[in-house]
């Protein structure tokens, strides 16, 4: 098990890549988790705000 | 109008390209995910050591597939982007702006991995020559059309503008691609080649291209979640969207 994570002395430099690898491609697919979020919290924001002038020009 | 083209109009209207993506997307993130971890068992414990580079050349398993998206996400941005200026399909529009920051994500692992990998063998992080160069520079050019369709407001607008600079961009991929025969540089050549025996044992391809199908999986799928999130932004106004907004109401949400 160390000779396998020691990398015939190159552990340091295998491992780093492979996590960057992992890092970047899960942030990468998570970011659009809270994009997708954030996007339908503005859409019902507006449909809400919409919706409350509607009924406000409705009783003068 | 005939079957096909009543079929591309169909499948190409946002809220039916919705759907589809979303039925998809789990497919292409799954099998994905599991081929990516088939192909690390692979690459790092069943193929021999090299016998000039020892292990790290095991960074080759994820260096060249982010290499190879890094140029294939570029082409399938350009393409949609040609396709969304020429034709002006929405759904191609949306496409292409979704690829561009999965490719600049696998543009920057390239670039990282391939300088970690460089320390060791090259004795430097980093070397002004072509292939790394020409990388480099996608990445600007990947930055250059997220940046530029970030900052004009109307969206289709936006799309357009993004996508003609995606397709004046095109002339750099050549240039990584055969800067490695063009110029003399540190970067060795090509390895796995279509035409011709590659350069490379049974032992150590497969995992190197079973990895290289887990990144196009993870890759479309990373595209088709954006693509709906795109399409939801550029319907806002639309019924079918709406109905989504108000379906997946705070804390309930619903894929």
């Amino acid at each position: 098990m160390n000779d396998f994570l020691a990398m015939g002395g190159y552990g340091a430099y295998v491992w780093s890549s492979y996590a960057v690898f992992f890092i970047v491609l899960a942030l990468e697919a998570l970011a659009p988790r809270a994009t997708r979020r954030r996007v339908l919290a503005e859409l019902r924001g507006r449909l809400k705000r919409r919706s409350a002038r509607n009924e406000g020009s409705g009783t003068p | 109008m005939n079957a096909l083209t009543l079929w591309f109009h169909k499948t190409g209207s946002p809220p039916t390209a919705y759907r589809l993506a979303g039925r998809l997307m789990p497919w292409c993130y799954g099998v994905g995910f599991v081929l990516g971890l088939v192909a690390l068992y692979g690459g790092l414990v069943l193929a021999p050591r090299d016998y000039q580079q020892g292990d790290a050349y095991r960074i080759i398993f994820v260096h060249v597939p982010c290499a190879w998206m890094s140029l294939f996400a570029y082409l399938f941005m350009a393409a949609n982007a040609f396709i969304a200026l020429v034709w002006r399909i929405k759904l191609s529009e949306v496409l292409a702006m979704a690829a561009a920051p999965i490719g600049a994500a696998f543009t920057f692992v390239t670039l990282v991995t391939g300088s970690i990998w460089g320390k060791p063998m090259w004795g430097t992080w980093w070397t002004w020559d072509a292939r790394l160069t020409s990388e480099l520079v996608l990445l600007f050019l990947y930055f250059g059309v997220i940046g530029l369709h970030a900052a004009i407001e109307d969206r289709r607008q936006a799309a357009r503008a993004a996508g003609f600079l995606a397709l004046i961009g095109i002339v750099n991929l050549p240039i990584v691609h055969f800067s490695v025969n063009w110029w003399n540089t540190l970067h060795q050549g090509e390895t796995v080649r279509l035409l011709g025996p590659s350069k490379i044992d049974a032992s150590m391809i497969w995992p190197l291209l079973t990895m290289a199908l887990a990144t196009h999986l993870w890759f479309f799928g990373s595209v088709l979640a954006r693509t709906r999130i795109g399409l939801l932004e550029l319907d806002g106004g639309k019924d079918w969207v709406r109905e989504i907004a108000l379906a997946t109401d705070g804390a309930g949400e619903r894929a």
